[in-house]
């Protein structure tokens, strides 16, 4: 047994464990502050300095609320529910480098060899948090909350699985830290004038690298139900959707997995796209602690500055209406990702 | 009949969506941009700042009793208020006024004059109708109380509200 591997894994789970609930937090707070601002209103300003003890306040509601069970629920499922919306979330974390090495670990908690399946394959589970809390709450509108879900995320699943193909066309390995690794090398995948800006190819790739980007950015829009998805739990159509039924902590359950989904949203974007936990003219962690501390923070600036976009996007579309919906999934997105893997590799055959 | 809704042709550019996309997200920077900096001032932050020397004349807040400029209440328990509120909040108990006093021509006085400010809707048909012009609705309008019964004032508290009010029709007056 490596003793080493594991203390220092052990670590790395209890650190991005907290430091992702307490992220998930304050998403929450600066969600309710930015759309504050963006509507002219002040949002939560009274608990703490600027409000920011609000998050300590909120969860202390969600715990002394009454456990309320409804009398005609599914009781095993509707227990189950809320567990199965945060952990698939939660777990998807696990295979992001997040930053490059601290005091020479690598700063990822499973480096494994399937990465990005493995993120899809977890993701994918939390759609049965949705599905069996519709079900299992035996009532219409939760119901057709959970019918919309299943729907709308297997629609999204494909284009958010095939947008990442060309980047793999790319690199060549489904390896998380190896995508980060080709990022440094090469420039982010879509920026070209970082790093060498003088090779064609490069400015070449970045248009269909591009094009996925955006293509995944809005299928993981979509697969977080954020709003103009959130066909799921449109409020004003469904009294709240899947979670109607739910109150006090599985409700706060919910409500948390949907904002630790976009954490994991944002944080996969970053480490495809973004170049990872890179910044141009950052050494990594090998140059000393400092440096490796340096890396986390920048990848968490990363995640953060796309979650306050989701937010800003949040705050500014309607919803889609049902059909514009899967028509924009199945029609648009769908074709933009397949026409795109061609792209890339009629590029790719060219530069090679 | 059928109405046919036209629906406008969009030009490719439109149908793209994604320049309106794009110019509703400036918008909503713009907005977020001048709350951050504070050029938008539009929510008054209460407990700080208040509204009050900005409340008109006619602004209907509590009701309360006032004196006449002799230090006497104006009342004289008619009861009309009583008979008119909506929602029952007033109570009063008249009291005599003794054949000895020098108001005794004025015959009755509130000995107990109770609102209830949980049941009060600020509607001020308590100030319309009454004939001595004895009630007015002040500008308090933070009325608190951890219980029913503190929500009740009083004679000594309408008063208080109240203050002296200036003006003509007494009928205790020397010179009626």
């Amino acid at each position: 047994m490596d003793y080493f591997f594991i203390g220092t894994s052990l670590l790395k789970i209890a650190g991005l464990l907290g430091f992702v609930l307490l992220l998930m937090n304050y998403a929450v707070y600066a969600e309710r502050r930015v759309s504050a601002l963006m509507q002219d209103r002040l949002g939560p300003n009274r608990v703490g300095f600027a409000g920011l003890l609000q998050p300590l306040a909120d969860a202390g509601k969600f715990l002394l609320k009454e456990q309320f069970t409804p009398g005609q629920v599914n009781t095993f499922y509707y227990f189950l529910a809320p567990c199965l919306a945060m952990i698939p979330a939660v777990i998807t974390i696990s295979v992001i480098p997040f930053g490059s090495t601290l005091f020479g670990v690598p700063m990822v908690i499973a480096d494994i060899n399937v990465g990005i399946l493995f993120v899809f394959a977890i993701a994918s589970l939390g759609v049965y948090g949705i599905v069996l809390a519709g079900w299992a709450s035996n009532s219409k509108y939760p119901f057709l909350g959970g019918v919309r879900s299943s729907s709308q995320m297997i629609s999204y699943e494909l284009s958010l699985a095939l947008a990442v193909i060309p980047i793999f066309m790319l690199v060549g390995n489904l390896r998380l830290t190896s995508v980060v690794r080709y990022q440094i090398d090469h420039g982010w995948l879509i920026a070209p004038f970082i790093g060498d800006w003088t090779n064609l190819g490069k400015w070449l790739l970045a248009i269909p690298m591009f094009i996925s980007f955006v293509v995944f950015l809005i299928a993981i829009l979509a697969e977080t139900n954020r709003l103009p998805f959130d066909l799921p739990e449109a409020e004003q159509e469904l009294a709240g959707g899947y979670h109607t039924e739910y109150a006090s902590m599985k409700f706060g359950l919910f409500f948390l997995g949907e904002y630790i989904a976009m954490i994991a949203g944002s944080a996969i974007i970053v480490t495809l796209f973004l170049g990872g936990w890179h910044f141009p003219g950052i050494p990594d962690g090998s140059h000393g602690w400092l440096f490796g501390l340096i890396n986390i923070t920048v990848f968490f600036t990363k995640v953060c500055a796309l979650i306050f976009l989701f937010m800003w996007v949040r705050w500014t579309l309607p919803r889609f209406r049902w059909d514009q919906l899967m028509r924009l999934g199945w029609l648009f997105f769908f074709e933009i990702a397949l026409v795109n893997i061609l792209l890339v590799a009629i590029i790719l055959m060219f530069i090679r | 009949m059928a109405i046919t809704v036209p629906r406008p042709n969009l030009n490719w550019r439109e149908r793209l969506y994604l320049p309106a996309i794009a110019s509703g997200l400036v918008i909503t920077l713009k907005h977020f941009k001048n709350m951050i900096f504070g050029r938008t001032k539009v929510t008054m932050e209460y407990p700080e700042e208040k509204w009050d020397p900005n409340l008109p004349d006619y602004y209907r807040g509590a009701p309360a009793l006032v004196r006449d400029t002799d230090g006497r209440v104006r009342c004289v328990a008619c009861q009309l208020c009583e008979f008119i509120c909506p929602p029952r909040a007033i109570k009063i108990i008249p009291g005599e006024i003794p054949q000895t006093d020098r108001f005794a021509k004025v015959e009755k006085f509130p000995d107990a004059f109770d609102i209830d400010m949980i049941r009060c809707i600020y509607c001020g048909m308590c100030e319309e109708v009454c004939p001595e012009q004895a009630i007015f609705l002040r500008k308090d309008y933070a009325i608190t109380g951890f219980t029913r019964e503190d929500m009740v004032h009083h004679k000594d508290k309408l008063l208080e509200i109240g203050g002296v009010m200036h003006g003509v029709v007494l009928k205790w007056n020397q010179r009626k």
